[in-house]
């Protein structure tokens, strides 16, 4: 990416979502616990390739990226992920709705 | 400008992103499973990560700003800061974590800017969180490539024979620009200093805010 052409700097600053500042802080909180580390992090970045760049946002690339580590980890499985990940979009179908009651 | 009245403000008087409200995404899906899990394993609880979002919210370029003054202030600060950034800013009670800091200073003859060509890497605890333009693929691509084109969208316009150095950050390294002293801040208390010295001054592509034509 460093070194590409690209347009003008975007300047519009936004606040950020609920959601993304909890992915920020469950990659803190995974470092601190000794579960993942920033190279991790940024490895699971670069093998994503190019295109997540285009086609993710920030955040969605960071919580794809934390989930890759803590499942590398051994923190959950795929099977306990793939369960609960049914469980919170039954729950509702917006962000607020589909949290634990 | 997102400042046209439609869009509902959060409480930083920034507008939330367009998808706040929108129907729950795979993503957002997966964050909330996540938590969840680590929750029930035992790894985090709810009231540490709602902690975690508070000091994230709280952190500002407040403390980086105290650094930068105390530098101007004093030169041996200044000497300390650069040969070890982050023991330098323990000596402030700033603690950066982990990662090594590196003070790099402007000079009349060097600019220095820094990027995160990978991702964002930036020093938060001195900082607050990155804006979003420093983690934009603009940004990230045309620092190294055409830094003066950047600064002058920036508004800052350097002149000739001004040498520019751009430092792109690392896993393990944080780079914290100390910009020049505007002139005619002469004895002046370090806390009036440090109003002086903003975030963006202190990626590289602002300098100072000069006390005289920015009414501070």
């Amino acid at each position: 990416m460093g070194g590409n052409a690209a347009e003008r700097v975007p300047r519009d600053d936004y606040d950020f979502a609920l959601w993304e500042k909890r992915v920020d802080a469950l990659v803190m909180i995974a470092q601190a616990a000794g579960l993942m580390t920033v190279d991790g992090l940024r490895r699971v970045l670069e093998d994503m390739g190019e295109d997540a760049f285009e086609t993710m946002t920030y955040y969605e690339r960071w919580v794809a990226s934390l989930n890759q580590n803590l499942l590398e980890e051994g923190t959950y499985t795929v099977a306990e992920l793939g369960a609960r990940m049914r469980d919170v979009r039954a729950r509702g179908d917006t962000y607020g709705t589909a949290q634990r009651g | 400008m997102p400042h046209d009245g439609h869009d509902p403000l959060s409480p930083s008087g920034h507008p939330y992103r367009p998808d706040q409200d929108e129907p729950l995404t795979y993503w957002q899906c997966m964050e909330i499973a996540i938590r969840e899990l680590l929750v029930e394993k035992g790894v985090t609880t709810d009231a540490a990560i709602r902690a975690q979002v508070q000091t994230m919210d709280d952190r500002g370029p407040a403390q980086g700003a105290r650094v930068v003054a105390r530098a101007w202030a004093d030169p041996d600060f200044h000497h300390r800061l650069r040969s070890d950034g982050s023991a330098a800013c323990r000596e402030l009670g700033i603690e950066v974590g982990p990662m090594k800091l590196i003070a790099v200073s402007n000079t009349p003859d060097l600019h220095n800017v820094v990027v995160c060509t990978l991702c964002s890497c930036y020093p938060r605890n001195l900082l607050g969180l990155p804006p979003d333009w420093y983690k934009s693929r603009e940004y990230r691509s045309r620092t190294v490539r055409e830094p003066r084109a950047v600064l002058r969208e920036f508004g800052t316009t350097l002149p000739e024979g001004v040498a520019v150095r751009v430092h792109d950050s690392t896993a393990d390294m944080r780079y914290l620009v100390v910009p020049m002293r505007p002139d005619g801040t002469e004895g002046w208390t370090e806390g009036a200093l440090a109003a002086c010295v903003t975030r963006d001054a202190m990626i590289g592509v602002a300098q100072a805010a000069h006390p005289k034509s920015d009414g501070i």
